[in-house]
């Protein structure tokens, strides 16, 4: 293992929310008790102010770094966190939770309902990004830090991250949006409402009361296949993939794979439905298609974001359509009118939406030197 | 905005660590007030900002077009936004800025105007530095050659030059007055020196200080 990994980590739980203290979601709905699965790299310093919130995208979960035990693969976002890395743990301490509406140990549609002893499915309560920044603000509080030094994400985890920022502006010194928004287009809806569609309209769905049957695979992976396309570039794909063959000379002329693009798709999608709850895509996806940072200002972005107080590092992508850059230009400029501090950047990459994963050495440098200055900074408030 | 353009040293006497920095940007420094908020069009790398942050306690931010000269601003701890000045200013308030900066970029800009009064407006007062494109060496060689100039200061050939706005300090003087712009302090500058008398002619170099 090298020096900047961080080796085995283990993931945490926390269980608030006990009836009859619900949380109030958004819809007016109740849900509690809820549980968050959380990961915490490196120390928390004395005073608590070297601690920064990750908040994931999608699809993602709250290992973030780091191998769980026995496992090949790290953490979702393991080349920007470790020892000496971007996020560097010899320095700060991390904080990467599940989302509340997610399947991988937070509370969400697979978990069981107390009161039935069974799975929620779609009893499940609808959660919304808000409601997904309050719980985890649970969690922070619980761990005893009254102040981030920065809450951080990428896609869905930028515009969580955003959210915290508008929702609890003295909490925070700084935040770090990448690859994000401020609220869906109609592309982006219909691009989710058609993975939507392809989950429910699998016979196994079943109303999505599947558990303990057969779970519905197929419309899943379709979903899965259709946002990998939206993650990767035109260039990034020709690059990788081209018009090449996959394990034959020459065309088939029927309709097994031809396209080594087609196999890759079933490849990934295979693994993801493996695991990833398919009631919790469903969930998900529409929390992001409900949510509009501007909602705060009646429609308008800049009075919505008027009450963040804090510094912004927004980090964009060339070739990134899904969340095309022209969408972060105006949550910069946005904040911005505001007169609160901004640096923006768009990087240059063919690796699309996905760069906030994979375009690590640009990002890193960037995030690196900017958490410096904020460290210094909040040292400065502080003393 | 990206700044490939030579450096104004200044001459030997001055102590190790000064004698590496930029002559416009001491005098640049020199004008501005201790713990104010600063705006640098065209910021290139931000050695000027972080200058302005080390000495002056200044608050300030960037706009840079250049991808790399991002890293290095932030990697300085500089505050910038990858834009284009041409339409970065939009965004900020009237009087948002005790001063902005454009440093010799005006001449690479399309709508110098259309800045230099979108700073006026964001900024309560404006420095501008500009190269004199009638320095007495450009004179000479128009004159003499018959060509069109190439010195040291102004290296560029015709066809590779980033600079599309060639002007004077006499043109630069009236073009202020003729839009209402108060010019409060010009500072002629030659190889690392200021020049007293007849700027239009033996400066390189134009810094002005403007209000409106």
């Amino acid at each position: 293992m090298d020096s900047t990994s961080l080796g085995t980590v283990e993931t945490k739980y926390q269980t608030f929310c006990q009836p009859p203290h619900e949380l109030i979601l958004k819809s007016g709905e109740k849900l509690g008790p809820i549980t968050q699965a959380y990961e915490t790299y490196g120390e928390l310093n004395k005073d608590k102010s070297n601690a920064i919130l990750v908040f994931h995208a999608l699809t993602g979960d709250a290992h973030a770094a780091g191998f769980h035990a026995d496992a090949k693969k790290p953490g979702w976002w393991d080349p920007m966190i470790g020892p000496g890395k971007a996020f560097d743990t010899d320095k700060y301490f991390l904080i990467c939770a599940n989302v509340i509406g997610g399947c991988k140990g937070s509370t969400g549609p697979s978990s069981i309902n107390p009161k039935t002893g069974k799975p929620y499915g779609l009893s499940f309560p609808v959660v919304t990004l808000p409601d997904m920044v309050e719980a985890q603000k649970r969690l922070i509080d619980h761990l005893g830090i009254k102040k981030l030094l920065c809450v951080t994400g990428g896609s869905m985890g930028g515009l969580l991250a955003l959210k915290w920022a508008i929702d609890y502006p003295d909490s925070i010194q700084s935040t770090i949006a990448i690859a994000t928004n401020y609220r869906h287009t109609a592309q982006q809806i219909a691009l989710h409402e058609v993975a939507r569609q392809a989950i429910m309209s699998d016979p196994d769905w079943l109303g999505g009361d599947y558990y303990g049957k057969s779970t519905p695979a197929r419309g899943l992976s379709l979903a899965r296949m259709i946002g990998h396309i939206t993650y990767m570039s035109e260039t990034s794909m020709e690059e990788k993939f081209g018009r090449k063959l996959i394990g034959k000379e020459k065309l088939g002329y029927d309709f097994s794979h031809d396209f080594e693009v087609e196999s890759y798709l079933k490849y990934r999608s295979g693994n993801f439905v493996q695991r990833f709850d398919a009631n919790s895509y469903l969930y998900l996806s529409k929390a992001l298609d409900y949510f509009d940072l501007a909602e705060d200002g009646h429609g308008k972005l800049a009075d919505a974001v008027a009450k963040a107080k804090c510094d912004f590092l927004v980090i964009s992508f060339t070739s990134d359509w899904l969340y095309p850059p022209y969408q972060a230009k105006e949550l910069v400029r946005a904040l911005k009118s505001n007169n609160l501090d901004v640096t923006e950047i768009l990087i240059n990459t063919s690796y699309g939406h996905d760069a906030f994963l994979v375009e690590v050495d640009n990002q890193a440098r960037l995030i690196k030197a900017y958490l410096e200055r904020m460290n210094k900074q909040y040292v400065k408030i502080q003393t | 905005m990206s700044k490939s353009k030579p450096d104004h040293q200044v001459s030997g006497k001055l102590n190790q660590q000064t004698s590496q920095e930029r002559f416009d940007h001491q005098l640049i420094i020199n004008l501005i007030t201790s713990e104010t908020r600063v705006l640098d069009l065209g910021c290139g790398d931000g050695t000027l900002l972080s200058k302005l942050i080390e000495r002056k306690k200044c608050k300030v931010t960037g706009i840079e077009i250049d991808e790399q000269a991002i890293y290095e601003c932030v990697a300085k701890g500089v505050s910038v936004s990858h834009a284009d000045i041409n339409t970065g200013l939009s965004d900020f308030s009237n009087k948002r800025f005790d001063y902005v900066i454009l440093n010799e970029s005006l001449q690479q800009i399309l709508h110098p105007q259309e800045i230099i009064l979108e700073a006026l407006r964001v900024g309560k007062k404006v420095i501008v530095g500009i190269p004199n494109f009638c320095h007495s060496k450009a004179r000479f060689q128009i004159f003499f050659s018959g060509m069109v100039p190439v010195t040291k200061e102004l290296p560029y050939q015709w066809y590779n030059t980033p600079n599309l706005r060639f002007l004077s300090l006499k043109d630069f003087r009236l073009f202020c007055r003729q839009n209402q712009i108060k010019i409060l302090k010009e500072i002629g500058i030659a190889d690392g020196k200021t020049i007293k008398y007849w700027p239009n002619l033996f400066a390189n170099v134009g810094i002005y200080l403007l209000e409106k």
